[in-house]
C-alpha cells in the first residue's frame, strides 16, 4: 500500500489530467449531444490547435494566450464551415461517424506533411512551474488546463440553461419538428453550436501543446478515455462532462500509483462498462 | 433480395478456382504477398458485415477478435507446440466464444444500440490489448513466429499463405451470402430495420444477433490465426491498433454493407489504393486521398457502390393477378386467448389494473375506452412486448406471460401497430413473407414469398407488391401491416386501430376482410374508436377506464350502460 502522501499526488494528479479529458470531451459531448453528430475531427482540430500554438509560439514567439486569440476564432469558423458541409449533405448520426473520421485521417496528414511524424516539444518557463500545497505539486499548466475546464464546463452549463439560444438547441436535440412549430430555426443555432464545439478544441489544443509531447498519432491516443467520458457524462451535459473527466482522471492515476502504470487503459473502459450495463439509460 | 444461387456459386467457384491456380502458375512473391492482404481485408470486412451490415449493430471490436486469433495462432505455435494449420481452429472458436460472451452480455440491455454498441465494442479491443500486453502473452516485447514451421501446401511460402488467405475469403463470401438468403439473414434484416417489430413478428433476436456476432468473430479470429503467420512478429501495438476496425467499417460501407459482395467490393479498393501509396511522404498522401474518396463516397452513396450500382438496374417484375384470394387456416388448432388479472404500472402511473377478459376462437371482441385507458398497453402485453407484473395469459393451455415476444409470436399471436411499422428497406412482398417465415405459419423463405403474394391479393396489395414503404400511402401501409399480421397464420389477432384514417370505403373492406379472417377460426381481439365499424364487428365488447374493465358484454347494450356513457360523455350526459 502506498504512503499517504503518494496516493494524495496520485489524487491531484488525476484531477488535473481528468481536467484535460473533460476539456476534449466538452465540445464532443455538445455536437453529439444536440446536433446528432459523432464528431471524431474533433480530436484532429485539437491536435493541429496544439500544433498551431507550438508553431506561432517557436518561429514568431508568441506566447499561447496570444496565440489564442487567432486561433480559437478561426477555429469557430472552420466548425461552421463543417457544419455547412453536414447539413448540405444531410448527414446522418452514423454517417457523422465516418466522414469525420475522414477528416480526421486527412488531418492527420495534413499534420505529418507540415511537422512529420516526429516529436515535438513545445519548451515554456511554466512547464516546470508548480505550486506547493503542504507535501503535495500542483503544476501550474495543468492546474490552469483544469480550472478552464472547469469554468467553461459552468459556462456552457449556463448557456444551455438560461440562453433562448440554450433552450432552442435542447428543444430541437429533443425533437427538430415541434420546435421549429414553435419557431426555432435550428440552423441557425446548429451553425453557432459546430462553432463553439470547434473553438472549444482549440482551447483543449492550446493546453495540450503546454502540456504534451505532440506526435500525429495523438489524435487517436485520447479517442477511447474522452469518449468513455463522454458517455459516462451523459450528451449534451457540460457538468456531466466535467465530473465524468475527473473521475476517469483520478481513476487512472490512482491505479498507476497503486497497481502498475501499464493497466491505467483498462480503468476508463471498465468504469464504461459497468456504467453502461447498470445504468444503461445513462446515454 | 440478391442474384440467383446457382449462378453465383458458379462465379465464386470460377473466380477461387482461377485465382488458386495462379501461385502454381507461378506468380511472383510480391503480388502473392499483395493478393494476401486484400483477401485478408475481404474475409474481414464481410465477416463484419454479418452482424454489422446485416443487422445494423456497428461494431468496432472487429480488431479485438482479429487480434485474439493472432495471439491464440502466436501462443499455440511457439510455446505450446501446436503446428500452424490445427491453432486456426483454435484462434476461431475462441474469437467466436470471445464475441459470444461479449454479446450475451451486450444484448440484454435494449439501449446498447447504436454508436453505443459501436463505442462499447471499441472499448473492448482496448481493454484487450491491456490484458495481453500485462500478462505473459506478450508481456511487452512481442513474439516471434520465425521458427514456426510453415506447411507446404504450394512451394514457396508466400503461396502457401496466399492460399490460405483465398480460401478464407472465398468461404467468407460464401457464408454471407448463404446467410443473406437464409432464415437467419432475414431475421438479421428485419432486426436492422425495426429491432422491436421484428421481435413481435416471431425473430428470436437476441439468439439471431449473438449467432451472428459469433460467426463475425470467429472469421476474424481465423484471420488474424493466418495474419500472424504472415507478420511472424506479433505486438500489441501493432495488433490492436485502431486500423483494424475502422478499415473493416470503412471497406464494409464503401462497398455497401447490407449486401453480401459489397464489403469485398470496398475492401479490393481500399486495399488496393492503400498499396499504392506506400513508403514515406507518399504513403501520408495516400492516406489523405483514401479518406477524401472515403468522404465523398459516403455523401454520395450513403448505401454503398454495390447496391448504388443494382439499384440501377433493380427490375419490377409484374406481379401475376391470377392469385385466388384463400385465406389459409391457421396454422394451429384454434385455442381461446385468456387475460386473469393482469397488472402493469409504468414508474408511478398504473396502466391496467386487474384486467381479465378471454376471446373464443371464431370471436370478434372490440376493446374501447378513452384515451390512455390501457388499451394499447393491453395488446403490449398480451404479444409480449412489455411484461405483465401480475397477472396470467394464456392461450389453450399455454401461458404467455411468461414467454419473450418471438415465442408469443410463435404461439400463434400476431398483432399490428396503430402507427404502421413497416421495415424501412423490404418491399411490400419482403415484408410479409417475413412474417410468414418467423410467424407461428414458420414457412421456409421461399414458400413465405409464395404465400405473401396471396395475403397481398388478400388485402388489395397486389399490385403493389415491390413497392417500399415510403412509397406507400396510409391506408396501404395499414392493410401491410395486416397482411403481414396475417402472414404468420396467426390463432389471435391483435388489431390496433387498423381502422383509424381510412375513408368509409377503405373501412368497409377491411371490416370484410376481418370478417373473412374470422370465419377461419381466428380470435380477434380489435382496439378501436370507430364506434361503427365496434358495433358492426364485436360479438362483444369490453370497456376499459384507468386499467380497469368496467363493462363487459353485447356491443349495443355495453354502449348504452351508464357507466359507459360517463366515461366517454361526462356525467351530465347520463340520461
Amino acid at each position: 500500500m502506498p504512503s499517504l502522501t503518494l496516493l494524495g499526488q496520485a489524487i491531484v494528479s488525476g484531477l488535473l489530467a481528468g481536467g484535460i479529458y473533460a476539456l476534449l470531451a466538452l465540445g464532443l459531448s455538445l455536437s453529439w449531444g444536440l446536433l446528432r453528430l459523432v464528431n471524431l475531427a474533433h480530436f484532429a482540430l485539437a491536435l493541429l490547435g496544439a500544433y498551431l500554438t507550438y508553431q506561432i509560439g517557436t518561429a514568431l514567439q508568441v506566447p499561447p494566450w496570444l496565440a489564442g486569440l487567432a486561433i480559437i476564432p478561426a477555429f469557430f469558423l472552420v466548425g461552421m464551415a463543417l457544419h455547412a458541409v453536414f447539413a448540405y449533405f444531410r448527414v446522418t448520426e452514423f454517417t457523422s461517424l465516418l466522414v469525420t473520421f475522414g477528416i480526421a485521417v486527412i488531418l492527420e496528414s495534413v499534420i505529418q506533411w507540415f511537422w512529420t511524424a516526429d516529436y515535438r516539444r513545445y519548451e515554456t518557463p511554466w512547464a516546470t512551474a508548480s505550486l506547493r500545497v503542504g507535501p503535495l505539486f500542483v503544476p501550474i499548466l495543468e492546474m490552469l488546463a483544469c480550472l478552464t475546464a472547469a469554468a467553461l464546463a459552468i459556462a456552457t452549463w449556463a448557456w444551455l440553461r438560461f440562453t433562448y439560444v440554450g433552450k432552442a438547441l435542447r428543444a430541437s436535440a429533443e425533437d427538430p419538428a415541434i420546435a421549429a412549430a414553435f419557431g426555432v430555426h435550428h440552423r441557425r443555432q446548429a451553425f453557432l453550436l459546430s462553432g463553439v464545439s470547434a473553438a472549444y478544441a482549440a482551447i483543449a489544443g492550446a493546453f495540450i501543446a503546454l502540456i504534451a509531447t505532440l506526435a500525429p498519432a495523438q489524435i487517436w491516443a485520447w479517442l477511447g478515455v474522452v469518449f468513455a467520458v463522454v458517455i459516462i457524462g451523459g450528451l449534451a451535459n457540460p457538468i456531466g462532462a466535467l465530473l465524468a473527466g475527473l473521475l476517469i482522471g483520478v481513476s487512472e492515476s490512482v491505479t498507476m500509483a497503486i497497481v502498475t502504470p501499464a493497466w491505467a487503459p483498462l480503468v476508463s473502459f471498465s468504469v464504461l462498462i459497468v456504467i453502461l450495463i447498470v445504468r444503461p439509460g445513462r446515454a | 433480395m440478391s442474384a440467383p444461387p446457382r449462378r453465383v456459386a458458379l462465379g465464386l467457384t470460377i473466380a477461387a478456382l482461377g485465382l488458386a491456380a495462379l501461385p502454381v502458375v507461378g506468380l511472383p512473391a510480391f503480388y502473392e504477398s499483395f493478393l494476401y492482404i486484400v483477401f485478408s481485408w475481404i474475409a474481414l470486412a464481410t465477416s463484419w458485415s454479418i452482424l454489422s451490415g446485416y443487422a445494423g449493430y456497428f461494431s468496432f471490436g472487429h480488431g479485438a477478435f482479429f487480434g485474439a486469433g493472432m495471439y491464440t495462432t502466436a501462443t499455440l505455435t511457439t510455446a505450446f507446440g501446436t503446428s500452424f494449420l490445427a491453432s486456426l481452429p483454435v484462434a476461431g472458436a475462441l474469437a467466436a466464444v470471445l464475441g459470444a460472451a461479449i454479446g450475451a452480455v451486450v444484448f440484454r440491455v435494449k439501449r446498447l444500440r447504436g454508436e453505443l454498441f459501436g463505442l462499447l465494442t471499441l472499448a473492448v479491443g482496448f481493454v484487450l490489448a491491456t490484458i495481453v500486453l500485462n500478462t505473459r502473452i506478450d508481456g511487452g516485447p512481442g513474439v516471434y513466429l520465425s521458427s514456426v514451421p510453415l506447411p507446404r501446401l504450394v512451394a514457396s511460402p508466400t503461396g502457401t499463405l496466399y492460399l490460405l488467405g483465398l480460401a478464407l475469403a472465398v468461404a467468407t463470401i460464401a457464408a454471407a451470402y448463404a446467410i443473406g438468403r437464409a432464415r437467419l439473414g432475414l431475421g438479421l434484416y428485419a432486426i436492422h430495420d425495426d429491432e422491436d417489430v421484428a421481435e413481435g413478428k416471431g425473430v428470436p433476436t437476441f439468439a439471431y444477433k449473438l449467432v451472428a456476432f459469433a460467426l463475425s468473430a470467429g472469421i476474424a479470429g481465423v484471420a488474424g490465426g493466418i495474419h500472424a503467420m504472415y507478420v511472424s512478429y506479433v505486438t500489441v501495438g501493432e495488433t490492436f491498433s485502431i486500423t483494424v476496425p475502422l478499415y473493416v467499417v470503412l471497406m464494409s460501407v464503401l462497398g455497401g454493407a447490407r449486401h453480401w459482395l459489397g464489403p469485398a467490393v470496398g475492401a479490393t479498393i481500399i486495399a488496393a489504393s492503400l498499396y499504392v501509396f506506400t513508403g514515406g511522404q507518399q504513403a501520408v498522401l495516400g492516406r489523405a486521398v483514401v479518406a477524401l474518396v472515403l468522404i465523398l463516397v459516403i455523401l454520395l452513396l450513403p448505401e454503398g457502390i454495390v447496391p448504388a450500382l443494382l439499384a440501377r438496374r433493380r427490375r419490377r417484375t409484374p406481379v401475376s393477378v391470377e392469385m385466388a384470394a384463400a385465406v389459409p387456416a391457421p396454422a394451429a388448432p384454434a385455442a381461446p386467448l385468456a387475460c386473469t388479472d393482469v397488472w402493469r404500472a409504468f414508474g408511478g402511473i398504473q396502466a391496467l389494473r386487474g384486467v381479465s377478459l378471454e376471446v373464443a376462437p371464431g370471436e370478434i371482441v372490440g376493446l374501447v375506452g378513452p384515451n390512455g385507458s390501457g388499451k394499447t398497453t393491453l395488446i403490449n402485453v398480451i404479444s409480449g412486448y412489455y411484461r405483465a407484473d401480475r397477472g396470467r395469459i394464456t392461450l389453450g393451455g399455454a401461458t404467455l406471460t411468461t414467454r419473450p415476444a418471438h415465442a408469443i409470436a410463435g404461439l400463434g399471436v400476431a398483432r399490428t401497430y396503430q402507427i404502421p411499422r413497416p421495415f424501412a428497406h423490404f418491399s411490400a412482398l419482403d415484408d410479409v413473407a417475413a412474417a410468414a417465415t418467423f410467424g407461428a405459419a414458420r414457412l421456409s423463405p421461399a414458400a413465405a414469398r409464395a404465400e405473401a403474394r396471396g395475403w397481398l391479393e388478400f388485402t388489395g396489395l397486389g399490385r403493389r407488391a415491390h413497392a417500399l414503404p415510403h412509397e406507400l400511402n396510409l391506408h396501404e401501409r395499414k392493410f401491410l401491416e395486416l397482411a403481414r399480421a396475417l402472414a404468420g397464420r396467426p390463432r389471435v389477432l391483435l388489431l390496433d386501430e387498423v381502422l383509424s384514417g381510412l375513408n368509409p370505403t377503405e373501412v368497409a373492406g377491411a371490416i370484410r376482410l376481418i370478417q373473412q379472417i374470422r370465419a377461419r377460426g381466428v380470435a380477434v381481439l380489435f382496439v378501436e374508436h370507430l364506434m361503427r365499424a365496434v358495433l358492426e364487428l364485436s360479438d362483444r365488447v369490453v370497456v376499459l377506464n384507468e386499467g380497469e374493465v368496467i363493462a363487459a358484454g353485447g356491443p349495443r347494450e355495453v354502449m348504452r350502460a351508464e357507466r359507459v356513457v360517463e366515461v366517454y360523455l361526462g356525467r351530465a350526459h347520463v340520461a
